[in-house]
């Protein structure tokens, strides 16, 4: 029997990236903010203090800052006519559990999606018509716009100092940066990273080639920064131990650099740690959140009362609460109904590998998002008429810091373990980079999100099921945007080069990406969408679903910097609206 | 930095430092004074003591460690470049980390049913690690005992090779697991146990970092890193040579490597 607690004005259920600024922003209005997190208090000082921070075995292979599967998981299939079978051990994409969450081991990319990203439909339409769209494709516009966004990606950028070079600054494009991107107000609020070996070398090519490169902007702080919070956010050192690890410096901006030291010293704001939210629960009507049920690390069980609930946990923890608190109806595949686990979509990661005999690129050093790009090739930035597909992916080559037991690559052919392997490794470790593609993923009806029939978790609650696999549209952009890789890596000139497109079954074994959207998209819709453009629950109004979640469908770039800007807008529409007076924004 | 105390700190965890001998077996040795000992040489005489030491494998049967030294051998060899697997201590490395949270399936999903489902959905095996390892080693000795008349770690060189490439190739059937599954994870683990920091037992030396030329825990690349095309050559630090004071550290804890002055080239 759960234990009724006092009231509370909020509760965030999650406390990360989007948790952590939203519980900062309402505590500051005098509204009384609890924050309950699954995972456990971890700060720079001392939980990722060196050298045990340098620790590959623990942070690749034991994914120590990872979602513990042994209490809660999702189950897998490729397609409706499967068996989903439970994800027993990480691989393809890694959530976190902790405060923090996965904003703790990022990469540290923070991008703007670009304009056209937010209303896919529309353009593609207008541009090629409805023959360029796979028949089951379910592509949407966001019902928001990239100008509606532009301010609040302005925050979170000098929120988290964001290094960059601005190439479009209020319409005039600046030589240096990334002319494709939408209209900017504001500069990067720090400079770029410095620039690595095989990053000069992909510039250089890239120049002769007419294209126009650009520094990859990222959370690794390029000088110590204070931002509009009072944080101080240290400069990158470089010293490779970024994506997957916490960062040791507070370098790379997290909640733990950019928000929580300020949040934890605001006495309207709470944080419980170790505490798993296992239910909204609504009113007869199942209009209106009361409270939400948690269990502690005593297995107490605990009711929350409160007047707004944010789901600020990550794309598939706000998917499954809402589906086992029965907020919006199912989405069901066959019939085409219901909203909540629609547009499941994902990442088209790609690459090209270049080895050489007689230069040495240092790999082991670097930055998350260290790195320079190309964006001729994302978005509608091309000419897609008679590719067969829509969509893209920016292209880049950086340093982000390769450790031996993740990162050793060896030229195809090489055999798997022996003499030749260990030659092989030996030689490349630090004489081979790769041309990385960001691709993006369109959303189709039988990728979707549900809950599973067989399997529980810890709690005896089911598990999430995802559906997913990649489609034509997806296999055939990243063929043809790896080849456009490989034309640079050839002008580049390695002794040899291997050429991985993303192609074949989707499967959830090796590591791709940690960037799985949709399941509670966004939209102008309520027939398409379970959220609206403030991410407001249309069915439940004083629930706010806060994440990639919202995404209709995945852009060409990392996640991360649009997910901030739909963060300030859902704040911006919660403090000068919705306070005021509570019910639907829409 | 009083020098004495300093080198008493060096000596008390050199044996962890080599071999990983758990913390408390470390605090318990006894060095004696060397006020004048060269230092490096000093280190070197430790790591091959503890190079030699017997080690306390705490999962693997003295066959299972025969089969696994025979095992890595092959897959990580030695040659002109340096040390292979069975040198590194990748055998130990592979036993500590059965006997701990790897072994067992910690932070992993372990409820049934157990299907076998399809590749692309992954690890579904109702065996943890531990009880893959040990029931694939005892499946291979019995095929090496059928077709040879002798288990794995007796065979020939080149018959090992031909047993393991079965395996690799799924060609071996074996009884209670599926051979390919049992030899990658048998070959991943070798990987691991290579390149992982030496305070899992394995990576003896820095066998696996000095290969590739990796320095362990980083210093600060902030200047290096616009160095185009010179390769940063340096001793390479363990996480223990920091906390056991060995190596030099900055104010946030980073390594200061000491360089390599070799002229090996790129």
């Amino acid at each position: 029997m759960a234990t009724k607690l006092k009231p509370v004005d909020v509760v965030t259920v999650g406390v990360g990236l989007t948790g952590t600024i939203l519980a900062k922003e309402l505590a500051d209005t005098g509204l009384k903010v609890v924050g309950i997190e699954r995972g456990r208090w971890r700060d720079t000082d001392p939980d990722f203090a060196m050298p045990g921070a340098h620790d590959e075995l623990k942070y690749v292979i034991h994914k120590e800052l990872m979602q513990d599967l042994s209490k809660e998981t999702i189950t897998f299939r490729n397609a409706m006519n499967e068996t989903a079978l439970p994800m027993r051990q990480l691989g393809s994409f890694l959530p976190g559990e902790g405060v923090g969450g996965a904003a703790v081991h990022w990469g540290g990319l923070t991008w703007r999606f670009l304009p056209w990203d937010f209303e896919t439909k529309s353009r593609t339409l207008a541009r090629y018509g409805a023959k360029q769209v796979a028949e089951d494709c379910t592509l949407q516009d966001w019902g928001v716009t990239y100008d509606e966004l532009e301010p609040h990606f302005n925050r979170f950028e000098y929120l988290y100092g964001v290094s960059g070079k601005a190439g479009n600054l209020q319409g005039k494009i600046i030589p240096g940066g990334n002319p494709f991107e939408g209209s900017r107000s504001k500069e990067y609020p720090n400079p770029p990273l410095k620039t690595a070996y095989s990053s000069t070398l992909f510039k250089q090519a890239v120049e002769k080639m007419g294209y126009k490169p650009f520094p990859v902007p990222t959370a690794a702080n390029s000088r110590a920064y204070k931002n509009e919070y009072g944080a101080t956010i240290n400069a990158c050192v470089y010293c490779g131990y970024c994506q997957f690890f916490a960062c040791e410096m507070g370098a790379k901006a997290s909640p733990q650099t950019a928000v929580l030291p300020v949040l934890m010293k605001n006495p309207n704001f709470e944080l419980r740690t170790l505490c798993n939210v296992v239910k909204i629960n609504l009113d007869s009507e199942k209009k209106r959140a009361v409270s939400v049920t948690y269990v502690d690390s005593r297995g107490r069980e605990f009711e929350q009362p409160a007047e707004l609930v944010l789901l600020t946990s990550y794309v598939l923890n706000n998917t499954r609460l809402m589906l086992l608190s029965g907020i919006g109806k199912p989405y069901d595949p066959v019939a085409n109904t219901g909203t909540v686990g629609r547009n499941y979509a994902y990442q088209t990661p790609s690459s090209v590998t270049l080895f050489f005999e007689d230069k040495n690129f240092n790999s082991f050093m670097g930055a998350g998002g260290l790195g320079v790009a190309i964006d001729e090739f994302n978005g509608d930035n091309f000419d897609h008429s008679g590719l067969g597909f829509i969509g893209g992916g920016f292209l880049q080559a950086g340093s982000n810091g390769a450790r031996p037991i993740e990162i050793r690559p060896v030229p195809q052919g090489t055999p798997r373990w022996g003499g030749e392997w260990k030659k092989a490794v030996a030689k490349y470790f630090n004489r081979s980079f790769g041309i990385t593609i960001q691709g993006a993923c369109q959303s189709y009806r039988t990728n979707y999100l549900d809950l599973d029939p067989t399997y529980r978790d810890a709690y005896g609650l089911p598990l999430l099921r995802m559906t997913f696999d990649r489609h034509e549209n997806e296999t055939k952009m990243s063929v043809w945007l790896t080849n456009k890789a490989a034309e640079i890596a050839k002008t580049i000139g390695p002794a040899k080069m291997t050429v991985t497109p993303r192609t074949g079954k989707y499967t959830i074994v090796p590591y791709q990406s940690t960037h799985n959207t949709g399941g509670a998209v966004m939209g102008a819709d309520p027939a398409t969408s379970a959220v609206n453009k403030y991410l407001q629950s249309w069915d439940v109004p004083n629930v706010f679903v806060v994440g990639a979640s919202a995404f209709p469908q995945n852009g060409g770039y990392n996640p991360t910097g649009t997910v901030g800007a739909l963060t300030y807008q859902a704040l911006e529409a919660i403090k000068t609206r919705y306070l005021k007076k509570p019910g639907a924004l829409v | 930095m009083d020098r004495s105390s300093g080198r008493r700190r060096f000596l008390k965890s050199a044996a962890a430092l080599g071999a990983a001998i758990p913390a408390g077996a470390a605090a318990q040795s006894k060095p004696a004074p060397a006020p004048h000992a060269d230092h490096d040489k000093l280190h070197a005489q430790h790591m091959r003591a503890a190079a030699t030491a017997a080690r306390p494998y705490m999962f693997l049967s003295q066959a299972e460690v025969a089969f696994l030294d025979a095992a890595v051998s092959h897959l990580i060899p030695k040659d002109e470049l340096g040390p292979g697997a069975k040198e590194a201590g990748v055998t130990y490395f592979i036993d500590q980390q059965l006997f701990g949270g790897y072994g067992t399936m910690a932070k992993k999903y372990t409820q049934g049913p157990w299907p076998e489902g399809t590749p692309q959905q992954g690890y579904q095996s109702p065996l943890t690690p531990a009880e893959v390892y040990r029931a694939g080693i005892r499946d291979t000795n019995e095929y090496c005992r059928k077709t040879h008349g002798k288990t794995f770690d007796a065979l020939s060189r080149a018959q090992q090779d031909e047993v393991l490439k079965g395996l690799d190739a799924g060609k071996i059937e074996l009884e209670q697991v599926r051979s390919q599954f049992f030899f990658n994870m048998l070959l991943n683990n070798t990987i691991q146990g290579f390149f992982a920091d030496p305070v899992y037992g394995g990576n003896r030396d820095k066998a696996g970092w000095k290969l590739v030329g990796f320095p362990g825990v980083a210093a600060v690349y902030t200047t290096f890193i616009e160095k185009h095309g010179v390769p940063y050559r340096a001793q390479p630090v363990s996480i223990a040579d920091i906390t056991q004071k060995v190596a030099q550290v900055d104010e946030h804890g980073h390594a200061i490597h000491v360089m390599l002055d070799d002229k090996a080239g790129v």
